[in-house]
């Protein structure tokens, strides 16, 4: 008697959960239908080509050539990999293997404190200090070399900086816990083999947490892609393929938040077409990580 | 229908809610009601895009007004205002320009209901205080880079404009005429593509105040303390300049009426011209036509 009880208490809880999984699937189902049916006349009528490697955004004149949109995107993105992931990693090692522990749980609990802050709000301290900090003090020095530079501080670097600093807390925590998950025993024999704390780390602790580093460091991005109103403050917005880190750029999110609130019937289809392109950019990215992550072998 | 703006103006009643912490939840939900079924007066407004936005705002609050009737708002453009009240397809025609002289057959009222005027502003550090409208279309197409060309410090210009589909950047587009023709003769926004783009007026107010050596537009109306605005062929944009027609960025907003104005159409213009629909108008960011 208790058993079969038992068995429909176990029934109503699994269909509940089925329940609950499926109403997230079809939310992402509908999502996609919605964005893929709404972008889908501009793609059609502009030609999925021209939309795509076109290189001349300028939607009241009737042209949507996304290119400097995407190449936008990927160089602020690729800025902000390359400043916060050594950053954040550095961090990691030195939370897990280096810190006492009590200062490593306050400064874990402080870099976690960045996480909870509003974007806009790091928009605005690019604003104020990021931009202007590039244009008074880096600009002139560069101006020195190349005086056609761009001499605004709304910049692909702005953006990379800022950007940087807010994938930290993904970065920081994740890889900690990684390089905390690598079982005692590896350190105990890395250095009873005569390896010093430098090589136990960089040959032993962070190959063995590669996996848990390197899906890290793809939330990171995936959070850095979608970034709006950080990047929408300080990159300038123009929509030219930007050539160096201190040019002005537009990306594929700042542009859709930018233009959606006045667009006509025409314009408003090409911005959902540049979400079906941002989804599909999300997806081969994290697919490529997957990939490199079979490859790398096992999850931590 | 809720435009943009209704959005925006809800969100922005939530946000003070939940700042000083009242229950003004009426206020937001009052105006989505409908108005209780029975005789409707039905009016129908045509033309302009540009006016578009501010008869929406005008019909919206009408409509809160008096329950009994409803306001479409349609474009199609200056043009398409004279023709459809020529045609009786609608009360009400909407134009961003004077009416012209052959049009005026067509037309037996007008109603000035507005005026739209674009200030130009430059940061404190160029030094440069008048423009011709030559030189405002030198620097937004891109032909003039430097300062120095117009007699300022050598120092190249950052040229700051709004997004694509704002009105104001249509506005100055035309009336400053940063336009080129396209193969078939189609005007197109010739804004040069190297301007930085900020998405709204306090953006472009904000960054023109701090970047050095640059130069944006704003609404006649957004002018404040913080940035210069420069005179434009010797005059002052300021709304009795405006208001006088010397000066130039700007353009009226008029409402006509073909043969005969309905009664309901006719209530609503004079709700435009109350100080209560001029308000709206001020609030919409444009400048009213009767000044307090």
């Amino acid at each position: 008697m208790r058993g079969k009880s038992l068995k429909v208490k176990e029934t109503i809880i699994e269909k509940a959960l089925f329940l609950c999984a499926a109403g997230s699937v079809t939310a992402v189902a509908l999502i996609t239908l919605f964005i893929f049916s709404s972008g889908y006349s501009v793609l059609r009528s502009y030609g999925p080509l021209n939309f795509i490697f076109g290189m001349d955004w300028s939607p009241v004149n009737g042209e949507y050539g996304i290119l400097p949109l995407i190449a936008g995107t990927l160089e602020v993105t690729a800025g902000a990999l390359i400043l916060g992931v050594p950053a954040g990693i550095g961090c990691a090692v030195f939370l897990a293997e280096m810190a006492k522990e009590r200062w490593a749980k306050l400064l874990k609990s402080a870099i976690e404190l960045l996480a909870g802050i509003p974007s806009v709000v790091y928009g605005f301290f690019g604003l104020a200090i990021i931009v202007p900090a590039i244009r008074d003090w880096l600009l002139p020095a560069v101006q020195k070399i190349d005086p056609d530079v761009p001499a605004s501080g709304f910049s692909v670097l702005a953006g990379a900086f800022v950007l940087g600093i807010m994938i930290l807390p993904t970065i920081v925590s994740m890889s900690e816990n990684a390089i905390r998950a690598v079982p005692l025993e590896f350190r105990e024999a890395s250095l009873a083999l005569g390896a010093d704390r430098r090589e136990t780390i960089t040959k032993v602790l962070v190959p063995a947490a590669k996996s848990g580093i390197f899906s890290s460091v793809i939330l990171a991005m995936g959070r850095a892609v979608g970034e709006t109103m950080a990047v929408l403050l300080i990159t300038g917005n123009v929509p030219k393929v930007p050539t160096g880190p201190l040019d002005p750029a537009a990306t594929l999110t700042g542009t859709i938040a930018m233009e959606m609130s006045y667009a006509g019937p025409e314009h408003q289809s090409a911005l959902f077409a540049i979400g079906i392109v941002l989804f599909i950019l999300i997806v081969i990215l994290n697919s490529i990580a997957l990939a490199v992550m079979k490859r790398f072998g096992g999850a931590v | 229908m809720t435009t943009k703006k209704q959005n925006k103006r809800i969100a922005a009643a939530a946000a003070l809610m939940v700042l000083a912490g009242c229950l003004a939840m009426t206020g937001c939900g009052g105006n989505k009601e409908d108005a209780p079924s029975g005789e409707r007066d039905s009016i129908i407004i045509a033309g302009s895009t540009s006016v578009q936005a501010l008869s929406e705002e005008l019909a919206e609050a009408y409509m809160e007004k008096n329950q009994n009737a409803t306001v479409e708002v349609q474009g199609g453009g200056s043009g398409q205002g004279i023709k459809s009240v020529e045609k009786g397809i609608a009360d009400i025609g909407s134009l961003s320009r004077e009416v012209k002289e052959e049009e005026k057959a067509a037309v037996s009222r007008e109603f000035l209901a507005a005026k739209d005027g674009i200030a130009v502003i430059v940061n404190s550090k160029t030094g440069i205080k008048e423009l011709s409208m030559k030189e405002i279309q030198q620097i937004y197409k891109g032909e003039v880079t430097n300062w120095k060309e117009l007699g300022g410090m050598d120092k190249p210009i950052t040229v700051v404009t709004r997004e694509a589909g704002s009105g104001t950047r249509s506005s100055f587009t035309e009336l400053a005429g940063i336009t080129q023709k396209d193969d078939s003769g189609k005007e197109l926004d010739g804004i040069l593509k190297d301007a930085l783009v900020q998405p709204s007026t306090g953006a472009v107010k904000e960054t023109v105040s701090n970047t050095p050596y640059s130069i944006g537009y704003v609404s006649l109306n957004a002018l404040d303390d913080k940035v210069a605005a420069v005179r434009v062929e010797g005059i002052e944009p300021s709304v009795e300049t405006v208001l006088s027609g010397d000066y130039k960025i700007q353009r009226p907003f008029v409402y006509v009426a073909g043969t005969g104005l309905s009664s309901g159409a006719e209530d609503f213009i004079r709700f435009v011209m109350s100080s209560e629909g001029q308000k709206i108008v001020e609030e919409s960011g444009f400048i009213p036509i009767k000044q307090k």
